[in-house]
């Protein structure tokens, strides 16, 4: 058979963290969304240092203009405070319940999901019942009704923000398992004499990953609209500052100073895009079948 | 007779064809130079493995190819002396579905899921018929007998997933046909169809393009079909055409070693000589195994009707011998496998391996009777999980029963030798191998627990024919050195015939024969059986044996 | 003797029975939460009386069965919610149902307007801009969806406001109809239109691009199905294939969408009710939250939960018209 030999390896591919790579930045808006990202975080991180001054004091005389005094260069609120400063401060707290509302959200998420949708029968539809419970009570009221039970502290809000955000995950893993459990490497590893747990963990979840981070992008981005509207209600931690906020301050002198609330709100606006754009880029990169 | 050919006015006639493949393909062109010709009244297959270039050569005639990432860079086609690539898109659209038309593979996925039956014949007669509603309807309602349709009425007014699958292919002809077009395109038709319905079909193709004077332009893959119906063929290779003659010519005096090789895979329908195994010890034995797929749920969730999968089926596996389990889709051959293996929970029954029932054991005790019992699985895609290195999907088996994951990483590499893989395929990922090579990794994992018996669920049926003969005769030769017992669920008799040494014929879920392979398909005892064996494409026709290796 | 009952009657009951599991859930959700608010309808009664003694306070309790195993109170609870007695709002010094139902018309107003413009608009773009993907047309589309997906519906009420009432003076700032106005008849329908032009705005931007970019992408992964491989060698044009074969099954999952987020959308009405001082369910729930008012507080949840809970079930019977592949029977 020397015409037709199947037993020839085709030549090594690349690593997959280079395929992934090459795949993601033939997207240019995800690398716009990348850059905008490193910005966001690179705010979060450096905030103090480079504008020093609490965001919550005093920096100037009320309601400077931006780029009049150069020690505050995006100007100052109603309150003589530092709106650069704000900004830095507050990229640091929306992450930060960003993220850890995420991490929230999509742990919930894969729990609910991965046993509804690996055992089915009467687990999925226990477990299918109480998502949707969740899922039928506006979230936003939801967000509000254990804010007033919990308080306002950022922990609090940063749980009661992932507890309203799971069902949309959990209702995407559960249907990645009831499609991957069928799938025959599931069968082949459990004739292997694979256990159950570690066929949910170690062979199924693996390969519901590149959903579940796509998606997580999602939650981030809702997690901070989410924050930003409890903060613009007045309902956020007091002690920290935050970009909703200060557009809910800068709401009171709309009339004079609009640039207090539309600086917070295209940074919110940039940061909520970036996660999206990100997101997209990650799909793009993580499911290749899509013609590009 | 070529030269007769040559005479007549073509139908089509393709000269030099070019289709360019986007950048960074594996090769510039998926096809390059095809030069052929269709005449009225004449079946011309087109055969090629996967990847040969076989189907875009439909998509350059219909006009149809995903342009501009893949076009046709050179070449002329020509439709009854037209100019095919000249033509705009307005003619184009005249011209497509009313005198060229196209049957595709795929009866499940080809029509529309939310437009009835009717209503999608008669777009094709509202787009092309100048005629008043009733007037369709009743050419459509013609069309549907035509194709030998039990009840036009009632499948005019149906919807696609409310018939089964060779109904809908025998729409989807009624469709191509509806205007009787001069060319029919038919890539693949009956490849999705089982071996009864898919003899039907080929004969409908037949019958109706005699009546009409039609040529068709036949796409597939499998060798019986061209001996069932082609006329003429065309073999491609890597988008080169390797030989093309009268069909007889080419099945029985293959010229290119390409096809030469192509036509010696194709199984033999003459099963081997029976082995003498019955004083062999049996390893597997299944006694009144029962499997229902029970109506889920009540008031909460719809109602399903319950199906019976497998009733009351028993069976013997003696040590060394190979039983295959043959049947249609929808025999139940494949929950056997399944139950064989608790892959799925048996009603009721015993399924015993060496005198202990497997059925009856605890999940615990289940998990470890599990390494005697190995299967290798159908789907060389699905079958591996791509997240895992080759190296630990078949060192998973042994860690799991307890070796030392060093030794048993060890081993996986000399499994690899012994399926004729290069060690160096240890440390990648599935998706960087062939079907055949996935399927060989399978077989090795299958293999690194040393089991007593191994289960193939249709181990070759997603393969190419090449690559199927390559992997059945490593099998074979495992089986024979390793003196394994292997249960074979196929739906292929010719695979089966190579293979077996007994098989037992299932039809919905019940045995209807059972015996040697030689008796089985010499001397079919059951209607059903006799049925199946008849239905063979190319069944009366026996590949040249030809010494290939000499080529 | 059976009596033929149709079946998407037969398919309608049992999607209303499976909605029953889910308002119990929400309501023992609803009651645990209560209990776990700090203080209970007592003390909040005491409150709003300025005071008692220690006795008179054990006595309420008893009078509103507080002492009663928790299980009883729950029974209580939920057979009270079934016949929507929610309870005494001790701020509007009304029973919560009154107070609810006051309200409940303008949100279901401009739940409706902003939701039918939404859709419609959201699938409309999302299905041009697949038609051209990848064009400028697309382009353009696809960004602004971005945009609108990105921005914070009480930042762009505010953004709104600032240019069409405070810079051009074009539109009322807020309430529903012009306090002094005394307006009737089409004069009435029209203020309270204008009142409604920047919420509706607002809120359908906002959602139209979920819509938009579902359907876009739908659009793009339909168009590549075998069917619409079939139409076209039948010979059928772009515009045929777009309306005939890629739309309906293109609008599968964006129906479902619509489900899954009307809830989501009811919430975020909280924030522009809020902002534009309309007198809706969502204002009503910040003020609930403001002035720890419980007991409207989860009147308020339950009657959305309800209200969802019937949109679902239409989109639901809309999807089984749209889905031929659904069995109704």
């Amino acid at each position: 058979m020397s015409i037709i030999d199947d037993t020839r390896l085709r030549p090594a591919e690349p690593s997959r963290a280079v395929v992934f790579w090459n795949r993601y930045r033939r997207n240019r808006a995800a690398l716009l969304g990348l850059v905008l990202f490193a910005v966001v975080v690179l705010m979060a991180l450096t905030a103090g240092l480079v504008d020093p001054g609490d965001p919550l004091r005093r920096a100037g005389a009320p309601l400077t203009a931006p780029f009049v005094d150069m020690a505050t260069p995006l100007g100052t609120d109603q309150l003589g405070r530092d709106i650069l400063s704000g900004l830095f401060y507050g990229a640091r707290i929306s992450l930060l319940v960003g993220v850890v509302a995420t991490l929230v959200a999509i742990a919930i998420g894969v729990v609910i999901g991965a046993l509804a949708g690996y055992f089915g029968g009467w687990v999925d539809d226990v477990l299918m019942r109480i998502t949707e419970a969740f899922q039928t009570i506006p979230n936003f009221v939801l967000l509000l009704t254990l804010v007033a039970i919990l308080g306002s502290k950022i922990e609090w809000i940063t749980l009661a923000i992932g507890i309203v955000s799971w069902t949309a995950p959990a209702r995407m893993v559960r249907a990645e398992f009831m499609s991957l459990r069928n799938r025959e490497f599931v069968d082949a590893a459990r004739n292997l004499g694979v256990s159950n747990t570690s066929l949910i963990f170690r062979e199924i979840l693996p390969n519901a990953l590149p959903p579940i981070i796509v998606y997580a992008s999602v939650i981030m981005a809702l997690s901070i609209l989410l924050e930003s509207a409890l903060a613009f209600l007045g309902l956020g931690d007091p002690n920290y500052a935050s970009w909703g906020n200060m557009i809910g301050q800068g709401r009171a002198v709309l009339r004079t100073a609009w640039y207090c609330a539309a600086i917070p709100g295209i940074a919110i606006v940039l940061t909520v895009l970036s996660f999206s754009l990100l997101g997209e880029g990650l799909n793009d990169a993580l499911n290749p079948r899509q013609k590009q | 007779m070529s030269q007769d050919r040559q005479d007549t006015a073509p139908i089509l006639e393709i000269r030099d064809l070019k289709i360019a493949l986007p950048e960074g393909s594996d090769r510039p062109f998926a096809l390059d130079g095809l030069s052929l010709r269709v005449n009225p009244g004449e079946i011309v297959c087109m055969v090629g493995e996967s990847g040969s270039g076989k189907s875009l050569s439909a998509g350059a005639v219909m006009r149809l190819l995903p342009e501009p990432h893949v076009y046709v860079a050179d070449g002329s086609i020509h439709f009854e002396g037209d100019d095919l690539l000249a033509k705009s898109e307005a003619e184009m659209r005249g011209i497509r579905g009313n005198r060229i038309s196209m049957i595709f593979q795929e009866p499940m996925t080809a029509l529309n899921p939310q437009k009835t039956v009717g209503w999608q014949i008669d777009e094709v007669l509202k787009l092309h018929m100048p005629a008043k509603r009733a007037e369709r309807r009743k050419h459509a309602l013609d069309m549907l007998a035509r194709v030998q349709i039990p009840d036009p009425e009632s499948a005019y007014n149906a919807y696609p997933h409310q018939i089964s699958g060779g109904q809908r292919q025998r729409v989807m002809i009624a469709m191509a046909l509806a205007l009787s077009p001069r060319l029919m395109i038919a890539d693949e038709p009956t490849t999705a169809l089982d071996v009864t319905t898919q003899l039907q079909i080929l004969k409908l193709i037949r019958e109706l393009q005699r009546e009409d004077g039609a040529g068709i332009l036949f796409i597939t893959h499998d060798f019986g079909v061209v001996a069932e119906i082609a006329d003429h063929v065309v073999v491609l290779r890597h988008g080169e055409v390797v030989e093309q003659g009268p069909a007889a010519q080419v099945l029985n005096d293959p010229r290119h070693p390409y096809t030469q090789a192509l036509i010696a895979s194709v199984p033999d329908l003459a099963p081997p000589a029976p082995k003498p195994l019955s004083d062999s010890p049996v390893v597997l034995k299944g006694t009144g195994l029962k499997k229902t797929f029970a109506a889920r749920g009540g008031l909460l969730t719809g109602k399903r009707k319950a199906v019976t999968a497998v009733k009351d089926l028993s069976f013997a596996l003696r040590r060394g011998e190979t039983l295959g389990v043959v049947g249609e889709s929808g025999s139940g051959k494949t929950t056997v496998s399944r139950l064989v293996t608790r892959l799925l929970e048996a009603d009721s029954g015993a399924v015993e391996l060496d005198g202990a029932d497997l059925l009856a054991c605890t999940p615990a005790q289940m998990r470890a009777m599990r390494k005697n019992i190995q299967m290798v699985f159908q789907d060389p895609m699905a079958s591996l999980n791509p997240r895992k290195r080759v190296v630990d999907l078949i060192a998973q088996g042994p860690i799991v029963h307890g070796a030392n994951p060093a030794e048993a990483r060890e081993n996986a590499r000399e499994l690899l030798e012994l399926v004729e893989l290069s060690p160096a395929a240890a440390n990648r990922f599935p998706h960087e191998f062939s079907g055949g090579q996935r399927q060989r990794i399978g077989i090795a994992r299958a293999l690194a627990l040393e089991p007593k018996v191994i289960v193939a669920d249709e181990p070759v049926s997603a393969l190419d024919v090449s690559v199927q003969a390559q992997v059945l005769k490593l099998l074979a030769d495992l089986r024979d050195r390793m003196n394994l017992s292997l249960l074979f669920v196929t739906h292929d008799l010719r695979v089966a015939a190579q293979l077996c040494d007994s098989v037992i014929v299932m039809q919905k879920g019940e045995i209807v024969e059972s015996g040697t392979a030689a008796e089985v398909f010499t001397n079919p005892q059951h209607p059903y059986t006799q049925t199946l064996m008849s239905s063979i494409p190319g069944r009366d026709w026996t590949p040249p044996v030809r010494n290939t290796d000499a080529a | 003797m059976s009596l033929p009952i149709p079946p998407l009657l037969t398919y309608a009951l049992r999607r209303l029975v499976q909605a029953v599991p889910v308002i119990v859930l929400i309501m023992v959700g609803t009651f645990l939460l209560l209990k776990l608010a700090p203080g209970d309808t007592v003390d909040a009664l005491v409150g709003d009386m300025g005071g008692a003694d220690a006795q008179f306070i054990e006595r309420l309790r008893i009078e509103y069965g507080l002492d009663q195993p928790v299980w009883v109170q729950l029974w209580r609870y939920m057979s009270k919610l079934a016949t929507f007695d929610f309870g005494w709002s001790f701020v509007y010094e009304q029973p919560v149902a009154t107070v609810l139902m006051d309200r409940l018309g303008t949100t279901l107003l401009l739940m409706a307007t902003s939701l039918s413009i939404a859709f419609t608009v959201g699938v409309a773009l999302g299905a041009i801009a697949a038609r051209r993907a990848y064009s400028l047309t697309d382009n353009v589309i696809s960004t602004l969806g971005l945009v609108f997906y990105a921005t914070p519906s009480f930042f762009l009420s505010l953004m709104m406001m600032l240019l069409f009432s405070v810079k051009l003076g074009w539109l009322p700032v807020g309430g529903i109809k012009t306090i002094a106005g005394f307006y009737t008849g089409w004069d009435h329908v029209w203020d309270v239109a204008l009142h409604l032009i920047m919420p509706t705005a607002a809120l359908s931007l906002i959602y139209l691009s979920f819509y938009l970019r579902l359907m876009r992408s739908s659009v793009l992964q339909v168009a590549d199905l075998d069917f619409v491989r079939t139409a076209r060698a039948k010979g059928a044009g772009e515009t045929r294939l777009m309306f005939h074969h890629i739309m309906r099954n293109a609008l599968l999952p964006v129906v479902t969408l619509f489900g899954l987020q009307f809830s989501t959308v009811l919430g975020g009405s909280v924030v522009v009710e809020t902002i534009f001082t309309l007198p809706g369910l969502g204002q009503l729930a910040y003020q609930s939250v403001i002035q720890r008012d419980m007991n409207t507080l989860m009147g308020i949840i339950f009657l959305c939960s309800i209200i969802v809970v019937v949109v679902n079930f239409l989109t639901d019977l809309l999807y089984a018209r749209l889905d031929s592949r659904i069995e109704l029977s």
